[in-house]
């Protein structure tokens, strides 16, 4: 199964991955990215492939592991 | 019958249409055609971290050649387009052969705006990787850096050049920095930061003349001032690079002119994603064109969703959402803000250190906000947009979470 991984040293708080999937996606009070979900359904590949992809700064991978 | 995608322009919104066809299950060839020689790369940190030197050049790369070859996608760089035959679904390029396509998509961006004032070694554009690297050659050699246009690009580049202990002087014609996007009150707080940080600024003033060399520029202004410098950045916007299809009979107006499906409205088999685009922006109610990154992604994602669903084509309706780093300040902007709109600031920069300025058209409905340096409110700025919420609304929720004890009891 696909799973969501992030660099939190990457992430910079720009918030389009809690707008591409919001359920996936939330930031904290410093504006880190909080991966609400680490697995990934097959229905919802490609949804958070793009959300993770709309990171600026390349902060989060879907992969298959 | 194979078929064929080719995407002229590749840059982020033509790699991430390419990416995202494959994510859609494409199974025909993708060429990706690019100017430079370059592999592509990402824009953004050309005037922060590249231009700073706390990025490698490696790290900004979008696509490398094994990502290409491991997606299907065949890049074709150094070539310009130079024209397109559309009865004959043929691209023209420089230095290569016609390339036939099913499907076109047009995202060659948009270009700096040419310095007016000349353009010889010391007077600078930044917009390409090559331009990062010859600013920041200069900026090395410090003295004295005038920068003419204050929006995103001058600001972020000011704001950099002077973390490298450069003099700094901010030029631009409106009177309050930031006034074409957010209304005064507002654009007062980002010259009151540069100032903060030790650089000048000249406000509601223009450039007359740029005379002298590299070294001991001499920039006349309309108030009859007079500033020496040795390097010059010309930040004052950006040109659709749509000139290239002239002759194609596409229908070319300050973007390529596009339907709710990013559709050229003359040709169904011919897209256009990015600062390229202009298109009918069903909810706005008016053709649209925006030169920024996360437009560029989210159009690349629908092109993408549109070229392999043709019975089922998504209309394009995004948030408008950009950023800036400047400083110490983390700018987002969601939606529409300024102009004539109402709106309401919950906190303070000196105060709080952070703030939101909530902007409406009718009193109720949330247009758009403009957030410094507060995530949270960001978050739920971004939420509520999407799913409409008002303003007061979110003035409460905001306002509980201003008040650090609040915070804590939350």
């Amino acid at each position: 199964m696909p799973v969501v991984k992030a660099d939190l040293q990457a992430c910079q708080g720009y918030a389009n991955c809690v707008v591409g999937a919001t359920d996936y996606f939330d930031l904290d009070d410093d504006g880190i990215v909080v991966v609400l979900r680490t697995e990934v359904s097959e229905t919802d590949r490609l949804r958070v492939t793009e959300a993770a992809r709309s990171c600026p700064v390349s902060a989060l991978v879907v992969e298959d592991v | 019958m194979s078929d064929a995608t080719v995407i002229v322009g590749s840059s982020i919104g033509g790699v991430r249409t390419a990416q995202a066809l494959r994510l859609e299950g494409y199974t025909g060839d993708i060429v990706l055609v690019g100017e430079e020689t370059e592999l592509p790369y990402d824009k953004p940190p050309l005037s922060k971290a590249v231009l700073a030197g706390t990025a490698e050049e490696s790290s900004i790369r979008l696509l490398t050649r094994d990502e290409a070859d491991a997606a299907g996608i065949r890049l074709l760089l150094g070539h310009r387009g130079t024209g397109v035959d559309i009865a004959g679904s043929m691209v023209e390029l420089e230095g290569h052969g016609p390339v036939g396509f099913d499907n076109l998509v047009i995202a060659t961006g948009a270009s700096a705006r040419p310095s007016p004032w000349g353009q010889r070694a010391g007077i600078h554009i930044l917009r390409t990787l090559e331009d990062a690297r010859r600013l920041r050659a200069d900026l090395l050699s410090g003295g004295h850096l005038a920068v003419i246009g204050a929006g995103f690009i001058g600001a972020e580049a000011a704001a950099t050049a002077r973390s490298l202990g450069l003099d700094v002087t901010v030029i631009d014609p409106l009177p309050v920095p930031m006034s074409r996007i957010f209304n005064p009150e507002i654009g007062q707080w980002f010259g009151d930061l540069h100032r903060s940080k030790g650089i000048s600024t000249i406000f509601g003033t223009g450039v007359e003349s740029l005379e002298g060399e590299q070294g001991s520029f001499v920039l006349r202004l309309t108030n009859g001032k007079r500033i020496n410098a040795s390097v010059v950045l010309v930040g004052i916007g950006a040109i659709p690079n749509d000139g290239w299809l002239a002759s194609s009979g596409l229908l070319v107006d300050n973007g390529v002119v596009l339907d709710e499906f990013c559709r050229a409205v003359d040709a169904p088999n011919v897209y256009a994603v990015g600062d390229v685009a202009r298109w009918r922006h069903l909810t706005h109610a008016e053709d649209i064109r925006i030169e920024h990154w996360t437009n560029a992604v989210e159009q690349a994602s629908c092109v993408a969703h549109n070229i392999t669903h043709p019975g089922a084509p998504r209309a394009y309706t995004p948030t408008e959402y950009v950023w800036s780093d400047q400083h110490d300040w983390k700018i987002q902007v969601v939606g529409r803000v300024g102009g004539g709109s109402d709106y309401s600031v919950i906190g303070h920069p000196e105060v709080h250190g952070r703030f939101a300025a909530l902007y409406t058209g009718d009193g109720t409905s949330l247009r758009g906000a403009a957030i410094v340096n507060w995530p949270k409110a960001l978050v739920a700025c971004r939420r509520g947009m999407a799913a409409g919420i008002t303003v007061q609304e979110l003035r409460d929720k905001l306002e509980s979470q201003l008040d650090p004890q609040a915070a804590v009891a939350s």
